[in-house]
C-alpha cells in the first residue's frame, strides 16, 4: 500500500513541475499564433521598417516605436546604470553592516512602488519641469528615460550588490594587506572580479526597461513619430500595444500581437545576453 | 559457556561504494540477536558507513551502492522487493549528534508511531512513558512533555533520540557514536540504558571510545580502512586479540 | 600630477555616497509626495463607499476589494503549483537535464513583461476560453506571473531546512512524501509565506496585465466571472482621464500604503521566523 501512494505522489509532482514550462509554452504559442501570421502577411520589412502607423487605413509600420523603445531604454540606462552601480559599490564597501540592516529593507520597499505611481509623478512633477525649463511638450523621451531610469535603480542595485558581495573577501583583504586604500581595493580588484555580475545586472535592467508599460504611457507622450531629440514625444512598443488593445479588432489586433512578438524577441535576446555574460564568468573562475 | 544466540543480522561479503571508491571491502559479520555488538576502529575506517548499510540509510546518497548481502532474519534487505520503509521501523538508529526534531518532546516520540498508523491516544501516551523510562529520561521531563525538545541539554536530547527510536518498538537498534560530545554522566546513563536494552533488542554500537566498547559490548568488531580486521568476544579482543593491528589499536598505540 | 590615494578615496566616497543618497532621496520623495497629496483624501468614507460618477466622487470600496480578491485567487492557484514544483526539484530529483529545462522555463517566465501577460491573458482566458473580463481571467494570468517567485522562494526555503531533520525522519520509517509533508514543509513555512507576501505586493501594483484580463468594472464582484477593478487600474484611469486629481491621489496613497504594508510584513516574517528552528 505504501509504495502505491509514494508512486502517485511522485507522478503528481512530476506533472506539477511542468507547470511553468507549460505556461511559458502557452504564452509563446498564443502570442505567436496571433502575431506571426500577421508579420508574414504584411511582410517583415513593411512591418518593422515602415514609419507609417495608420491602422484605420491598413498601414502597420512600427519603426518609430522600435526606435523610441531603443532610445528610451538607452536613456534609462544612462541614468540608472551609473547611479545604481555607484549605489551598490557604496552600500557594499563603504557602509557599515548595522546601517545596512536599515537601508536594505528600505531599498526593497522602494522597489515595490507600482509603476503607475512612477508614471504619475512623472506627469505631475517631471513633465511640467521639463516643459518649463527645457521646452517642448514636457511629456517626452527625456521624461520617459528619467522615470524609467529611476524605476530600474533597485534592480541594478540589488543584482550588482549580489555580484559585489559574491567576491571572496580574500580578494579584498589581500588588496588591503598590500597597502591599498579601500577605494583602490574596490576599483582595482573587486570591480574587476564582479564585472560580469554587474554587467548582467545592467542587461537585465535593460530588459525590464524595455518591457515597462504604464509609466511610459503616462509620461512619454505617445506620439507616433521618430524622435529627433530628447524633448520629442514618443511612443514605445509597449505603449503602442497598451493604448490600442482596448479597441483593436481583426488585423489591427493582430498587429498589436505582432508588436508583442517583436517585444518578446527583444527581451529574450537581452536575457540570453545576460545569461551568457554570467556563464562566461563561471567558466573563467 | 553462554548458549549461542541466533543470528539477527548476517552481513555477507559486503562491499560499499561511493561512486567508484570502495568505503567497505568484503565484510562478513554475523550479528547475534539480543546482544550488543561493538564496532571500534579509527576515524575513516568505515564504521558509520557500515552502520548505515544496515538500515539502508545510505540509499539517500545517490552515488552509493553495495555488493554482497545483508540478511535480516534471513531476508536480504537489499532485494528490490524488500520494503525499505518497514525495514527502518524494525531497525532504528541513534545518530552521533543529538538530533531532536523541531517539535515538542512528546511529538518527537510519537512522530514515528503516528506515521505507522497508531492513533490511539492511550497507546501513544503509554509509548511516551515507557520509551522515556527505558532511556532514563522520564523523571526529568515528565512534567514538560509539550515543551520544545530543542530546549533540552545535549545529554537529554540524546536520550530523547534513544527514546524516540525505542518508541518504534524496533528489533534492532543502531547507535553511531552516541556519546561523543556528551558529559560523563549522560554517557553513563546511556550505557546503563543499553545494558538493559540488550535483553530485548539487538544492539550495534559504533564507538570511538574503546573503553566504552569494553564496558558495554558482548562482542566487538575492529574495523580498519574499510576492512573487518577481527571480531570476537569483547574480552578476547581486549586481552588476547589474534591480529597485531587490533592489539595496537586497543592499547592506544595508534588511532 | 598624481593625487594621493587618500584623496582619490575621499573623492570616490563622496561621489558614490552622493549617488546613493540621491537614489534614496528620489525614491523617498516619490513616496512622501504621494502620501502628502493623497492622505487628506483618505477618509473613512473614501475607504468604505462605492465610487460615484465614474470615480469623480465617492469612495473606492469595491476597488479595494478587487485589489485583494485578485491576488488571493492568483495565490490560491499558484501556491500548489509553485510549492509542488519546488518540492519536486529539491526532494525528488537530482540535477538532470530535465530539472535544468524546468529552471530555464521558470526563469524565462520571470522575465516576461506584464504587457505580454496581458496580451496572453486576454487572448487565452478572456477570448478563447470564454471567461471574459473577470476575476478568473485576471487571477489565472496573475498566477502565471507570480509562479516563478513562489517557486524560487519555496526552493530556497526548502534547501535551508537542515538535512539532519530528513535523516531522522527517514530513520524512523517515514517515506519521502511523509518527510516532506511533516518535517520539511512546516520548517520551510516562513520562507514560503515570505514568497507569498512578495507576490502579493507585486500583484497589488500590477496594472498592464490586470486591465486586459480583469477589466475595470466598478461594481462589487459577486462571482469569479465578474470583472473587477484594482487600485492600480483605478488610479491609472482616474489620472489618465483627468477625472479627479484628488481621488487619484487618494487612491495612490492607499495603494502605496498597501504595498508598503505587505512588504513590511514580508520583511518582518523573514526576520522573525526564517533561520530559526523553534
Amino acid at each position: 500500500m505504501k509504495w502505491n501512494s509514494e508512486t502517485i505522489v511522485r507522478q503528481v509532482l512530476t506533472v506539477i513541475a511542468f507547470s511553468s514550462i507549460a505556461g511559458l509554452l502557452l504564452i509563446a504559442l498564443f502570442i505567436l499564433k496571433e502575431g506571426l501570421p500577421f508579420i508574414l502577411h504584411v511582410g517583415p520589412r513593411a512591418f518593422l521598417l515602415s514609419s507609417n502607423w495608420d491602422p484605420a487605413n491598413g498601414h502597420y509600420g512600427i519603426y518609430p516605436m522600435i526606435v523610441a523603445s531603443i532610445w528610451i531604454t538607452l536613456g534609462a540606462m544612462l541614468v540608472g546604470a551609473p547611479l545604481g552601480v555607484a549605489g551598490a559599490i557604496f552600500l557594499n564597501e563603504f557602509v557599515p553592516k548595522p546601517a545596512m540592516r536599515l537601508i536594505k529593507p528600505t531599498l526593497e520597499l522602494l522597489a515595490g512602488i507600482p509603476s503607475v505611481v512612477f508614471g504619475f509623478i512623472g506627469v505631475m512633477v517631471l513633465a511640467p519641469f521639463i516643459r518649463a525649463h527645457l521646452g517642448g511638450p514636457g511629456l517626452s523621451l527625456l521624461a520617459g528615460a528619467l522615470i524609467l531610469g529611476i524605476m530600474i535603480l533597485p534592480t541594478v542595485i540589488s543584482i550588482s550588490t549580489d555580484a559585489i558581495a559574491a567576491v571572496p573577501s580574500t580578494f579584498r583583504e589581500g588588496a588591503l594587506a598590500l597597502g591599498a586604500t579601500r577605494w583602490q581595493a574596490v576599483h582595482m580588484v573587486i570591480l574587476k572580479a564582479a564585472r560580469s555580475g554587474i554587467l548582467a545586472s545592467i542587461i537585465l535592467a535593460m530588459g525590464r526597461a524595455v518591457g515597462e508599460t504604464m509609466a511610459v504611457i503616462m509620461v512619454a507622450g505617445n506620439a507616433v513619430k521618430i524622435p529627433h531629440g530628447p524633448l520629442d514625444s514618443v511612443r514605445t512598443l509597449t505603449a503602442n500595444i497598451a493604448l490600442e488593445m482596448g479597441y483593436a479588432t481583426g488585423l489591427h489586433r493582430q498587429a498589436l500581437f505582432a508588436t508583442g512578438v517583436v517585444l518578446f524577441i527583444f527581451i529574450m535576446i537581452l536575457n540570453s545576453l545576460a545569461g551568457l555574460v554570467l556563464r562566461k564568468k563561471v567558466r573563467r573562475s | 559457556m553462554t548458549p549461542p544466540n541466533s543470528i539477527k543480522i548476517a552481513v555477507e561479503s559486503l562491499s560499499a561504494f561511493y561512486g567508484p571508491d570502495p568505503s567497505l571491502r568484503n565484510i562478513t559479520l554475523p550479528i547475534p540477536a539480543r546482544s550488543i555488538m561493538g564496532i571500534i576502529g579509527p576515524s575513516g575506517s568505515g564504521k558509520t558507513t557500515f552502520l548505515r548499510t544496515l538500515n539502508r540509510l545510505n540509499d539517500l546518497k545517490p552515488e552509493s551502492r553495495i555488493e554482497g548481502r545483508v540478511l535480516l532474519d534471513g531476508q536480504d534487505i537489499y532485494h528490490p522487493a524488500f520494503d525499505v520503509v518497514s525495514l527502518r521501523k524494525r531497525v532504528g538508529m541513534v545518530f552521533a549528534l543529538p538530533m531532536p526534531l523541531p517539535m515538542s518532546i512528546a511529538d518527537n516520540i510519537t512522530y514515528g508511531p503516528r506515521l505507522a498508523g497508531i492513533r490511539n491516544r492511550a497507546r501513544l501516551d503509554n509509548l511516551i512513558e515507557t520509551s522515556l523510562k527505558s532511556a532514563f529520561l522520564w523523571d526529568e521531563v515528565k512534567n514538560r512533555l509539550s515543551s520544545s525538545a530543542m530546549r533540552l541539554s545535549g545529554g537529554q536530547q540524546q536520550r530523547l533520540c534513544l527514546a524516540r527510536t525505542l518508541a518504534m518498538e524496533p528489533e534492532v537498534i543502531l547507535l553511531d557514536e552516541p556519546c561523543s560530545g556528551l558529559d560523563p554522566i549522560s554517557t553513563a546513563r546511556i550505557e546503563e540504558a543499553l545494558t538493559l536494552l540488550k535483553n530485548q533488542y539487538t544492539v550495534v554500537l559504533v564507538t570511538n571510545n574503546t573503553k566504552q566498547a569494553a564496558r558495554v559490548a558482548d562482542r566487538t568488531a575492529f574495523f580498519l580502512m574499510g576492512e573487518l580486521v577481527e571480531v570476537d568476544e569483547t574480552r578476547r579482543i581486549f586481552t588476547v586479540p589474534r591480529d597485531s593491528r587490533t592489539g595496537d589499536y586497543v592499547t592506544g598505540r595508534f588511532g | 600630477m598624481r593625487i594621493a590615494p587618500k584623496y582619490t578615496q575621499r573623492l570616490a566616497v563622496a561621489l558614490l555616497g552622493g549617488a546613493t543618497l540621491l537614489t534614496l532621496l528620489v525614491l523617498l520623495f516619490i513616496i512622501l509626495f504621494v502620501l502628502q497629496k493623497g492622505l487628506p483624501a483618505v477618509t473613512w468614507q473614501f475607504l468604505s463607499q462605492a465610487p460615484r460618477d465614474m470615480g469623480r466622487s465617492g469612495g473606492i470600496l469595491p476597488v479595494i476589494v478587487g485589489t485583494f480578491l485578485l491576488p488571493l485567487l492568483a495565490i490560491a492557484i499558484a501556491l500548489p503549483l509553485g510549492v509542488g514544483t519546488a518540492v519536486y526539484l529539491t526532494e525528488y530529483t537530482r540535477e538532470t537535464r530535465l530539472t535544468r529545462v524546468i529552471r530555464f522555463g521558470t526563469d524565462c517566465l520571470a522575465g516576461i513583461p506584464s504587457i505580454i501577460f496581458g496580451l496572453f491573458g486576454f487572448i487565452f482566458f478572456v477570448v478563447i476560453l470564454g471567461f471574459g473580463w473577470s476575476l478568473l481571467s485576471g487571477g489565472l494570468t496573475l498566477a502565471l506571473m507570480i509562479l516563478p517567485t513562489i517557486i524560487r522562494t519555496t526552493e530556497e526555503a526548502i534547501r535551508a531546512v537542515p538535512n539532519t531533520f530528513r535523516e531522522v525522519s527517514f530513520s524512523l520509517g517515514a517515506t519521502r512524501w511523509e518527510t516532506v509533508l511533516h518535517v520539511v514543509l512546516p520548517n520551510a513555512l516562513p520562507g514560503i509565506v515570505t514568497g507569498i507576501m512578495l507576490s502579493l505586493g507585486r500583484s497589488i501594483g500590477e496594472t498592464a496585465a490586470v486591465i486586459f484580463t480583469a477589466g475595470s468594472a466598478l461594481r462589487m464582484p459577486t462571482s469569479v466571472y465578474d470583472s473587477v477593478r484594482t487600485m492600480a487600474v483605478h488610479f491609472y484611469l482616474l489620472a489618465r482621464e483627468g477625472l479627479s486629481n484628488e481621488n487619484a491621489y487618494g487612491t495612490a496613497a492607499v495603494l502605496i500604503l498597501a504595498v508598503l504594508g505587505v512588504n513590511l510584513t514580508a520583511y518582518w516574517i523573514m526576520n522573525r521566523f526564517v533561520g530559526r528552528h523553534t
